[in-house]
C-alpha cells in the first residue's frame, strides 16, 4: 500500500464533490417521518393520475407494449405533440426531426444543457427558480449566471437586468414560465422582448415550461409562439404538472432539427428512450386528457384564490400568480428571515413551507407555499399560519 | 353549473368566508347567492353522505322498476305525485326504455320492503307490474367513492 492510495471519497469528482445539494432537500431533511406536518412544500400534483390514462397504462402493458421505442420516441406520440404545439401556440415542429422524448423534462434541460454548452459558456437564468437548473449547467461544464427578479414586476425578468449580465461568453438565455418557485407568468409584451433580447445578443433560448397548461389568467404565452425565435429556440414541456403524471417521468423537447439531434446523440447514449409504457399513457393524455387538464385547473384556480387571500389576510403581503401551483408570499413584515421563519413555522405549527433562498438569493424575504393539497389540509394550514404570523408581529 | 354550486356540491358544509376567498368574491355576496337558489328551489336541501354499510342498523335499499299506464292528461305526474308521499320511497325518475319509473325504496328489512311493494305500490291505479331488486354493497354514492382510493403517499421532499 502506497502512501497515496485513495479511498471513495477521493474518487469522486472535485466538481461533483462541489456541488451543493438542493435547498430544499437540506430543509425537509427535517421534516421527514414527523406526524401531523402539513406540507406546502411539495412540488407534486395531488390529484391521482386520471383513470383514463391509468387503465390505458394497464392494456399497454397487458398488450406488452413493453419494448424499447425509437430513440426520439414512438411516431404516434411525436404526432400527437407535433399536433400539440400547432393547436396550443401555432408552433409547427417536424415530428421526425424536431421533436425529442424524454425521461421528464429534467433530462431534456441536461440534454439541451450538455448539447450546446462549450466548457465556460455562460447561461443566464432567472431567479428564484427550479433548484436544478444551476447544477445541471454546472455538471455541463457551464456557468450558470443568475439575473434576479423582483416582486415590483411581478418576479418576471427585465431587458434592463439581464443587460447587466450578459457577456460576450453568454450562449444561452434560460427562462421557466409559469415559475416554480413564484407562480408568475410572462404576458405577450414579455416574451416579445425577451425574444427582441436573445435576438439581439445571438443567443438560444430554452424555455421550460412544464407548468404552461396551469395558466390561470392572462392567456398562455410561450417562447414557441414566436416565430422569429424558432431558429435559435429549445423548447421544453412535459406531462407531470399537467396530467399529474409525475412518476411517469414523461417530458419532450422540440427544437430545430440540428439541435434535436445533438441531444438524441447524447440521449441514446445515455438513456435509450423514455419508457414505453410511459409513452403509451403520453399519448392517450394527449388525445383524451382535455377535460382532465381543465377540472384540475379549475381546482388550482380556486385554491389559488383561498390561500392568497388568506396569505394577505395575515398580513403576508403576496402577489395574485397567474400560473404554476405555487404562492410566494413576503415574509419581511414578520422581520425574520425565510429560514428562521419556516423553521419556526415548521416547530411551532407544524406546517412546512420552503425558504426562498432556497430558489436563489433574491429569495430570501419569500416564502413558497404549493397549493398542490387538498382544500382541509389547506385550510388548516392557513389557520395555523394566521395564529404564527399574528403572534409574531403582536 | 355556477362554480358557487360546484363547490357546495362537494362540501355542503364548507364556510361563507372560505366560499368567499375561493371565488374571489364577498362574505355577502356568497350568503346573497345561495338565498337566491334557495328561493328558487334550485338548491333543495343539504345532506350528508353516509356510507350505510358502515353503520349496524342502515336497513336495506332496492331498486324498484315500475311500469305505469300514462293518464291522458297530466302523463306520468300524477302517479309519480301520488307515490313520492311515501316515506320509504328515497328516490324516483322518470325513465326511457323498457320501464317507467325508477324508485329507490329503503325498508328495515327484505320483508318490510317487499310487504311495501305488494300491499302499497303494486296495487296502486295505473301501476301495471313492479321489479324489484335489492342492493347489496355501495361502492360510489354522489361521485364519491365509498373506500378512498388511496392516501397521499407522496414524498414529502421534492424534487
Amino acid at each position: 500500500m502506497t502512501t497515496d492510495s485513495k479511498s471513495a471519497p477521493d474518487f469522486v469528482a472535485p466538481h461533483v464533490r462541489g456541488l451543493p445539494k438542493s435547498g430544499i432537500r437540506d430543509f425537509f431533511d427535517i421534516v421527514v417521518g414527523r406526524k401531523d406536518v402539513i406540507s406546502l412544500g411539495i412540488g407534486e400534483p395531488d390529484f391521482q393520475t386520471p383513470w383514463h390514462i391509468r387503465e390505458r397504462t394497464i392494456e399497454a402493458v397487458e398488450r406488452g407494449a413493453t419494448r424499447y421505442t425509437s430513440n426520439l420516441g414512438t411516431p404516434e406520440l411525436r404526432q400527437a405533440l407535433a399536433a400539440y404545439m400547432r393547436d396550443s401556440f401555432h408552433a409547427e415542429y417536424d415530428w421526425q426531426h424536431e421533436i425529442l422524448v424524454t425521461v421528464g423534462v429534467s433530462e431534456a434541460f441536461d440534454l439541451a444543457m450538455r448539447a450546446v454548452l462549450s466548457p465556460g459558456d455562460e447561461v443566464l437564468y432567472h431567479e428564484p427558480c427550479f433548484v436544478a437548473y444551476a447544477p445541471l449547467i454546472r455538471m455541463a461544464h457551464g456557468v450558470p449566471v443568475a439575473v434576479e427578479t423582483f416582486r415590483r414586476d411581478d418576479f418576471r425578468p427585465t431587458v434592463e437586468e439581464l443587460k447587466k449580465k450578459v457577456t460576450p461568453r453568454t450562449r444561452v438565455l434560460l427562462l421557466s414560465f409559469p415559475n416554480n418557485p413564484t407562480g408568475a407568468t410572462l404576458d405577450r409584451a414579455d416574451t416579445e422582448a425577451l425574444a427582441d433580447f436573445a435576438i439581439r445578443h445571438n443567443l438560444l433560448v430554452v424555455s421550460d415550461e412544464v407548468y404552461s397548461e396551469l395558466t390561470y389568467e392572462g392567456g398562455r404565452h410561450s417562447m414557441a409562439a414566436i416565430p422569429r425565435l424558432r431558429d435559435r429556440l429549445i423548447f421544453l414541456n412535459g406531462f407531470s404538472k399537467a396530467w399529474s403524471m409525475t412518476g411517469f417521468r414523461l417530458g419532450y423537447a422540440c427544437a430545430p432539427a440540428p439541435l434535436t439531434d445533438a441531444m438524441m446523440k447524447i440521449h441514446q447514449f445515455g438513456m435509450m428512450c423514455a419508457s414505453s409504457i410511459s409513452q403509451t399513457a403520453g399519448l392517450e393524455a394527449l388525445r383524451h386528457g382535455d377535460d382532465a387538464i381543465a377540472e384540475m385547473r379549475d381546482a388550482y384556480h380556486l385554491r389559488r384564490n383561498f390561500v392568497v387571500a388568506s396569505l394577505n389576510e395575515m398580513g403576508l403581503d403576496c402577489f395574485m400568480p397567474r400560473g404554476a401551483f405555487y404562492v410566494f408570499p413576503s415574509i419581511q413584515s414578520t422581520g425574520l428571515s425565510s429560514k428562521e421563519f419556516a423553521l419556526r413555522l415548521l416547530n411551532e405549527c407544524n406546517v412546512a413551507c420552503v425558504p426562498g433562498e432556497a430558489f436563489g438569493a433574491c429569495g430570501e424575504g419569500f416564502l413558497r407555499c404549493a397549493y398542490a393539497t387538498g382544500m382541509t389540509q389547506l385550510k388548516e394550514a392557513m389557520e395555523r399560519m394566521g395564529k404564527f404570523v399574528s403572534a409574531l408581529v403582536h | 353549473m355556477d362554480a358557487l354550486l360546484e363547490l357546495l356540491k362537494k362540501n355542503a358544509r364548507e364556510s361563507d368566508a372560505t366560499l368567499a376567498k375561493l371565488l374571489g368574491i364577498s362574505e355577502q355576496e356568497v350568503r346573497a347567492r345561495i338565498a337566491a337558489y334557495e328561493e328558487e328551489g334550485v338548491i333543495r336541501g343539504y345532506q350528508a353522505l353516509l356510507n350505510t354499510d358502515r353503520l349496524d342498523t342502515c336497513g336495506v335499499k332496492a331498486v324498484i322498476e315500475l311500469r305505469v299506464r300514462p293518464e291522458r292528461e297530466g302523463g306520468f305526474d300524477r302517479v309519480a305525485a301520488r307515490i313520492g308521499k311515501f316515506p320509504q320511497v328515497e328516490s324516483m325518475y322518470l325513465m326511457s326504455g323498457a320501464y317507467d319509473l325508477l324508485l329507490i325504496v329503503k325498508g328495515a328489512s327484505l320483508q318490510e320492503v317487499a310487504n311495501f311493494v305488494s300491499a302499497r305500490l303494486a296495487p296502486l291505479d295505473g301501476v301495471l307490474s313492479t321489479s324489484t331488486h335489492f342492493m347489496l354493497k355501495t361502492y360510489k354514492d354522489q361521485g364519491v367513492l365509498m373506500e378512498s382510493e388511496s392516501h397521499d403517499d407522496r414524498l414529502q421532499v421534492c424534487p
